[in-house]
């Protein structure tokens, strides 16, 4: 015994080999029990059997660089197809040779929406992002851009009157007039322009020449649809979410019926009625462009699914919020828009990114009522005679385009959801 | 003496303009007047271009003639038939999709949601791959894909795959399979099942009734299924077992015989099932992970076999979160169905539109179209809150 270390110095034992690095993992995860091991084993072989097929047929024997169709049969996958489309399929029947315009219109919107995702964004500067960013992008996707006289007063007037609630308590004095003579510069042009005395009248810019929607195609349209759909439908899903929350029964009423409605019905016959019934609405002469009007039954559609999740967010607010922001003798568009809505939004913001991929592949049923959204082309490169026969490739081509739009926002929800959850979490 | 001094309180006067109460009747007032105003301008609008266009109104045009195929009938067609029996062809036709549906998508979605917490990492990781696959693209897309699939990767009738022995083709014309000669026992066999059914739910109640009265256990699920199971075979064999099948044959260019799932029917519910599979499996994982350990620790301790502990403690527990999300799926499901127009299924959807471009009858049609919906929907939430009211958790 006099040569035993002292306990202290001895090195505990390596743990047994079939317990640590590959050897242990595959013991505790693949074969745990009998059971398990045969399920890995049999699960094994099935992903190499689909492997090997799909390995072959999209790699080893697939044709990159036919020029016609007829080459391509026989092989393996015909992605020579999709080297001679993909242009269609990004930008639809959009003229060839400015397809540079919806290639930054794209970019564009991806910058508008990457930045956006950025938490020190959320401020004025989201405003400041979309201003510009919408207009860069419909200025590219036009060519033109028309703004009437009619639109700046009426946007100083809202300007004015937002102002005016929301800061009614905290402005100065010189910040009010501002905000007065906004409101009287509207109120005054709106009213000599409907009397006429104004003349019609706009701001013409008009770099590049004018492409009309109908020539409209491909991921752009998809992505316009979806992001103006969205931006759109939020103001007015929070309205609609207010109204059912609200203690006045007409209004509720009217909120409640209206999100039922829409939410009872699959958007598909929403589509149909904008493209069929909406013309009829109108008065007789007055024609509205397609795109918009499956934009607004977009915009009607996604409203009410997001009036739903930020009633979530409402109801999740204890009620102590509302009666503290009573208490400081706050009005109630001062009530929500700086004690209420910042709070019930913050909670929301993860489902409501699931309501926005929802809504992105929701976009693809515009095909329908005749709109080449990104789906919408992919589907008519399938029509050229020479190139028949191959769906498949296409197919999965746009399923990989939708799968890393849907798949990122997805993870930045869940990025954002562990963000926001920091303070509760412990 | 404070207390009651500030409930007796006299209301404070305020100026009209100042009294919520009437403030908010303003308000209200003025929207529903807004609201009112745009739908009369809308209306008028509408009456004046019908009668611009000289376009017929009322349900008038149901009882004509409708003069267009449907492919896929439940229930005896022919373009003699009314625009009614169109549109109620294609009424059933989209339930029995979204039946069909909402059955196999709550059993593949429950595998792979529990197929992801299977301690087998190859399992869970596969499980959750399908899962990111289906959410992420369009369900229009998985339409077109499976749709095209069928009708252009198989083979003709005369090359048909077939499979079990030579009794199931597979074509690009659809799936054939043998089905038994049409009997007249078989209308007493349903008789009998539903008999089954309804002496299967009485002895359910009998057993549960007299277990809580003498403790003693009846094996509830192994009686019911006899009952159900064996009184529409008692039934058969008492019509003399008649047993002869119609087979498929191949005759000329396509298939005599047996019964046929049309191409567009099996595209779409491969694709509806498929994807909606992939949201039922996050909801039953998050319904099951929702569970708080000790449960099925507690339930062991108390001596359940683990198949008594799942039926007992852990699912009750784990549909109580389950059911409001499922609830919608389903609804998704059925207003889903819908995109069956795009690959040519004739279901609601699809016959109303051919109505619309016939007879110009938009609003009328699509009165229809959402009327059947809403029906659907409202029937299928109730049907749902009742049972969620059911599970729910008793608290004082």
């Amino acid at each position: 015994m006099t040569d035993a270390m002292p306990v202290g110095d001895r090195k505990p034992l390596p743990p047994p080999v079939d317990e640590t690095g590959v050897v242990g993992w595959a013991r505790k995860n693949l074969f745990s029990s009998w059971g398990n091991g045969i399920t890995t084993i049999v699960l094994i072989a099935a992903v190499v059997w689909i492997l090997n097929w799909f390995l072959e047929w999209a790699l080893f024997t697939a044709n990159f660089t036919a020029t016609t169709g007829s080459e391509c049969r026989g092989g393996g996958a015909c992605w020579a197809l999709i080297r001679e489309k993909f242009r269609y399929i990004f930008f639809g029947s959009f003229p060839y040779q400015q397809h540079w315009r919806p290639l930054f219109a794209v970019i564009t919107m991806l910058a508008m929406l990457v930045l956006s995702a950025d938490r020190r964004m959320w401020n004025w500067r989201l405003l400041v992002i979309w201003g510009v960013g919408s207009f860069i992008t419909f200025l590219l996707m036009f060519g033109q851009i028309h703004i009437p006289l009619s639109l700046i007063l009426f946007v100083a007037l809202a300007g004015g009157v937002i102002g005016l609630t929301l800061r009614s308590a905290l402005a100065p004095s010189s910040e009010r007039m501002a905000y007065y003579a906004l409101i009287g510069i509207g109120v005054v042009g709106l009213a000599l322009r409907i009397a006429g005395v104004l003349p019609k009248w706009s701001i013409a810019i008009a770099p590049l020449s004018y492409v009309e929607t109908s020539l409209w195609g491909g991921l752009p349209v998809t992505l316009i649809l979806a992001t103006y759909g969205l931006a759109f439908a939020f103001p007015y899903g929070i309205l609609l979410a207010l109204g059912r929350r609200s203690n006045l029964p007409l209004i509720k009423g009217l909120c409640v019926g209206f999100i039922e409605l829409i939410r009872g019905v699959p958007l598909i016959s929403l589509l149909i009625m904008a493209s069929v019934m909406l013309p009829l609405f109108l008065p007789s002469g007055t024609t509205i462009d397609k795109f918009l009007r499956a934009q607004v039954a977009v915009i009607l559609f996604a409203g009410a699914y997001i009036a739903e999740v930020i009633r979530g967010g409402l109801q999740s607010l204890p009620k102590g919020q509302f009666e503290a922001a009573d208490a400081m003798g706050l009005n109630y568009p001062q009530k929500t828009l700086l004690i209420i809505l910042p709070q019930a939004l913050r909670v929301v913001i993860p489902p409501l990114i699931n309501t926005f991929i929802g809504f992105f592949k929701d976009t693809s049923l515009v095909l329908i009522i005749g709109i080449f959204d990104f789906l919408n082309t992919a589907n008519q490169a399938l029509v050229d005679p020479n190139w028949a026969g191959f769906p498949g490739e296409v197919y999965l081509f746009a399923a990989f385009v939708y799968f890393i739009f849907c798949f990122s926002m997805s993870r930045y929800s869940k990025y954002l959801e562990f963000e926001l959850n920091k303070g509760t979490r412990r | 003496m404070a207390v009651e001094s500030l409930g007796s309180a006299p209301r404070v006067k305020v100026a009209p303009w100042n009294d919520p109460v009437i403030r908010g009747w303003v308000f209200q007032i003025v929207v529903v007047g807004l609201v009112g105003f745009l739908a009369w301008y809308l209306v008028s609008n509408t009456i004046d271009n019908l009668q611009r266009q000289k376009i017929a109104s009322g349900f008038h045009y149901l009882e004509r003639e409708a003069g267009f195929e449907i492919g896929d009938t439940m229930i005896e067609y022919s373009p003699a038939s009314t625009y009614a029996r169109a549109i109620w062809v294609g009424i059933l036709n989209t339930l029995r999709v979204a039946v069909l549906g909402i059955l196999l998508s709550t059993l593949l979605g429950t595998i792979i949601g529990v197929g992801r917490l299977s301690p087998n990492w190859l399992l869970s990781r596969i499980c959750s791959w399908y899962v990111e696959a289906f959410r992420n693209v369009p369900l229009l897309l998985w339409l077109f894909l499976f749709y095209k699939l069928i009708s252009e990767a198989f083979p003709g009738p005369r090359q048909a795959i077939s499979l079990l022995w030579s009794s199931v083709f597979l074509s690009n014309r659809g799936v054939y399979f043998p089905v038994p000669m049409a009997d007249p026992i078989h209308k007493w066999m349903g008789v009998a099942l539903l008999v089954g059914i309804l002496g299967a739910w009485m002895l359910a109640r009998w057993g549960k009734k007299r277990q809580e009265a003498t403790g003693q256990p009846f094996p509830t699920v192994s009686a019911s299924l006899g009952v159900i199971i064996g009184l529409p075979a008692i039934v058969w064999l008492a019509g003399g077992a008649p047993h002869h099948m119609s087979w498929p044959e191949l005759k000329g260019f396509n298939f005599a015989g047996g019964t046929v799932i049309q191409p567009e029917f099996t595209a779409l519910l491969v694709g509806l099932v498929l994807y909606t599979s992939a949201f039922v499996a996050e909801i039953v994982r998050s319904g099951i992970l929702a569970l708080h350990k000790g449960q099925s620790e507690a339930a062991a301790a108390l001596g359940l076999s683990r198949s008594q502990a799942m039926r007992l403690v852990l699912l009750p527990q784990a549909l109580r979160v389950i059911v409001p999300p499922m609830t919608s799926q389903y609804l998704n499901i059925t207003k889903n169905s819908s995109l069956a127009i795009a690959i040519g299924y004739p279901d609601l959807v699809a016959s109303v539109n051919v109505t619309i471009n016939q007879t110009g009858q938009a609003i009328e049609n699509i009165l229809i179209i959402m009327a059947a919906y809403l029906s659907v929907s409202l029937s299928i939430s109730a049907f749902m809150n009742w049972y969620n009211k059911r599970i729910a958790l008793r608290e004082r």
